[in-house]
């Protein structure tokens, strides 16, 4: 672990692994695509419709899953002060407030035939809503200090302030009366859905979790690459 | 051309900077002002560039083009550096260059050693390197009259040489400075004003 | 190039690559709009009711909010005094700020705002008029924000300020914006005339705004 701190031997590394990953992602996006599209039943209630569950459940799991890798990249940063540690949740943030907000638009999008409305303000949603905000929020916190040393530390307080969300999230359909259905999955009594829906859905979500690797370790590239550039022009700067 | 303030008295804050003020500037002059600080040594400067105004007094210009204000015939370089740090040396000058009217970057730049740095992002320079490029804008742009708010502030032996050689140079092409500063430069001064006693 | 051009491709690029006040604006006019049904409960045709009014009220806000930092750099970097020195009236300087302003945060949030209607339940028939309403207005918005941001530059607590001076400016462009966007409120049941009346504010603030921000300005320079 201490080695992949260095960065040149990071990406050394994350150049040789993406290609691979990549075509995982591919071929797990076109499988569980053709089970999800193609051979999963149709919902009694609700028809062909039930089909957006596979592009919004694992989006609203990823959207969860990336904070709290964004929070578990922060704490390791604070306690092993190595700096790529807070860069690899900079470079998370982006992919993570995309989930959430396909995880939104879908969800909205299938809740127009289900429920009747494009939008409610229940426990479910009303919390995701809020970790859009928190991913919004911590990537202006990046924003505004740039090149600052002290961004780290203080993107570190936010995300880790805001973890605080994720479980509300996940929790908010037992704790609270809610329109959004209770949880299906993670619960505990094993999952509730039929397995010819939930082997779809679990290929998506690797899937899902194959495409953030891809563009984590994309977005990790340009960052280091970025950052040399900058040490770069200090040192132009300096000889002249 | 001539620069002439007459019975200057300048009030900020309420409190008198400075009471009934006289001086002259021929072209190829330096004027020197000393004094200490808080002696309203930039608040003529800023006077003569037109973002003040006297509560008695005139300030005229003779010889300049007509129907530009006088501070639209200077330059004035203040304490702040007027430089953007995620835009490149060159298109911070650049940009100073199109809005005062015109004039040439690369001499700019060259005059004060900054064309190696000309694709650098201003925010990686350092200090001195800065103060260079915010006074690059003297040779880029050719105005008439010099307003110089203590330029020499941060500049190590090198930079300071060019700055006498621009100042020089300004001043044979018949150009007038009017300069606030604790120590003198390399030229001598036609005039010394000794502002502090606020008459 | 001239000179305006120039200042305008100045603020672009400092925007495009420091990043701009728009992303801090969505963001607040978000929190805004989550704040909302969660104060006044979830009730559908409430919201329904007063979607077009808070969606405007959160537009003003949002820009207001954002609007603290327009002069700020110039102020205190000397660029401001420079601004001066040029052969551009200043009032044509300040009109070029408020162009990028428009340009980089008002028109964008204008866009913005009746699209994230939905999550208030706003009609879907008010979305095309509530959009016009607001890009009609934002003009107007983005300018008095700036004029907010001359007269408080440099202050320390220059925000709340701003915001104390320009709200009761904002009325006559709230009152008309949220009429123009169903003809149940519009005047006599036209949204068209709201929209005129709109639009006048807009232009009407075009001339004046840039001659009082210069004049704010100036006096911050003294």
């Amino acid at each position: 672990m201490q080695k992949l701190a260095n960065p040149k031997l990071f990406l050394r590394l994350a150049d040789m692994v993406r290609p691979w990953v990549l075509g995982a992602t591919i071929v797990l996006l076109v499988l569980g695509l053709y089970l999800a599209i193609v051979q999963a039943p149709q919902d009694y209630q609700q028809g062909e419709t039930v089909r957006i569950m596979f592009v919004h459940v694992p989006a609203a799991w990823m959207a969860l899953f990336v904070y709290s890798f964004m929070a578990l990249a922060h704490g390791a940063g604070l306690v092993f002060r190595h700096p790529i540690a807070h860069i690899a949740a900079k470079a998370a943030a982006p992919i993570g407030a995309c989930f959430t907000f396909l995880a939104l638009a879908t969800g909205s999008l299938w809740g127009k035939p289900m429920w009747g409305t494009w939008w409610v303000w229940d426990a479910r949603l009303t919390s995701m809503f809020v970790l859009f905000l928190l991913y919004l929020g911590y990537l202006a916190v990046w924003s505004a200090f740039g090149e600052d040393n002290r961004a780290a530390r203080i993107a570190s307080v936010v995300a880790l302030v805001g973890f605080i969300n994720v479980p509300i999230v996940k929790f908010s359909v037992d704790w609270w009366n809610s329109l959004h259905q209770p949880a299906s999955v993670l619960r505990a009594g094993g999952p509730s859905i039929d397995s010819s829906l939930l082997t779809p859905l679990f290929i998506m979500a690797l899937a899902y979790a194959g495409l953030f690797v891809t563009l984590w370790l994309l977005a990790m590239k340009a960052e280091v690459l970025t950052r040399r550039i900058h040490q770069m022009q200090v040192a132009q700067a300096g000889e002249a | 051309m001539r620069l002439q303030g007459e019975g200057l008295t300048l009030e900020r804050g309420g409190r008198v900077i400075f009471g009934d003020l006289s001086f002259a500037a021929e072209a190829g002059e330096l004027v020197l002002l000393q004094g200490p600080n808080g002696s309203g040594k930039t608040s003529l400067l800023k006077l003569i560039a037109g973002l003040l105004r006297p509560v008695h007094g005139e300030i005229t210009l003779s010889g300049g083009i007509s129907g530009l204000a006088t501070g639209q015939q200077a330059h004035l370089i203040g304490h702040g550096l007027a430089l953007r740090s995620g835009l490149t040396v060159e298109e911070n000058l650049a940009f100073w260059t199109f809005f005062l009217g015109g004039g040439d970057v690369a001499r700019g730049l060259e005059a004060f050693g900054l064309d190696q740095l000309a694709h650098l992002p201003a925010g990686v320079l350092s200090a001195g390197q800065q103060r260079r490029l915010s006074l690059a804008r003297l040779a880029a742009v050719g105005r008439p009259i010099w307003l110089l708010d203590e330029p020499s502030v941060g500049l190590d032996r090198m930079s300071l040489k060019q700055l006498n050689f621009q100042m020089g140079n300004h001043l044979s092409a018949g150009g007038i400075i009017i300069a606030a500063s604790h120590g003198d430069f390399d030229i001598t001064c036609t005039h010394r004003i000794e502002l502090g006693d606020a008459s | 190039m001239n000179a305006v051009t120039a200042l305008i491709g100045r603020d672009l690029k400092t925007v495009l690559r420091q990043g701009s006040s728009a992303g801090t604006a969505v963001g607040f006019f978000l929190a805004v709009v989550l704040l909302l049904p969660l104060g006044l409960g979830p009730d559908q045709a409430l919201l329904a009711r007063i979607a077009p009014g808070s969606l405007w009220v959160a537009l003003l806000m949002s820009v207001l909010l954002a609007a603290e930092g327009i002069f700020q750099s110039d102020y205190e970097d000397g660029s401001l005094e420079l601004l001066t020195m040029g052969e551009t009236p200043f009032e044509i300087v300040a009109l070029a700020k408020a162009l990028v302003h428009w340009l980089t945060t008002g028109l964008p949030l204008a866009v913005l705002a009746p699209l994230l209607g939905f999550l208030l339940n706003l009609p879907p028939d008010q979305v095309l008029p509530l959009t016009a309403s607001m890009i009609i207005g934002s003009l107007g918005i983005s300018l008095l924000a700036v004029l907010g941001a001359a007269i408080t530059v440099g202050l320390r607590r220059g925000g709340p300020m701003l915001s104390l001076i320009i709200l009761p400016l904002y009325v006559p462009m709230l009152v008309f914006g949220v009429s123009a966007s169903s003809p149940a409120t519009a005047i006599g049941g036209e949204t068209a005339a709201s929209l005129a009346i709109l639009g006048a504010l807009s232009l009407a603030a075009l001339v004046m705004v840039p001659i009082a921000a210069s004049a704010a300005l100036k006096a911050h320079l003294q």
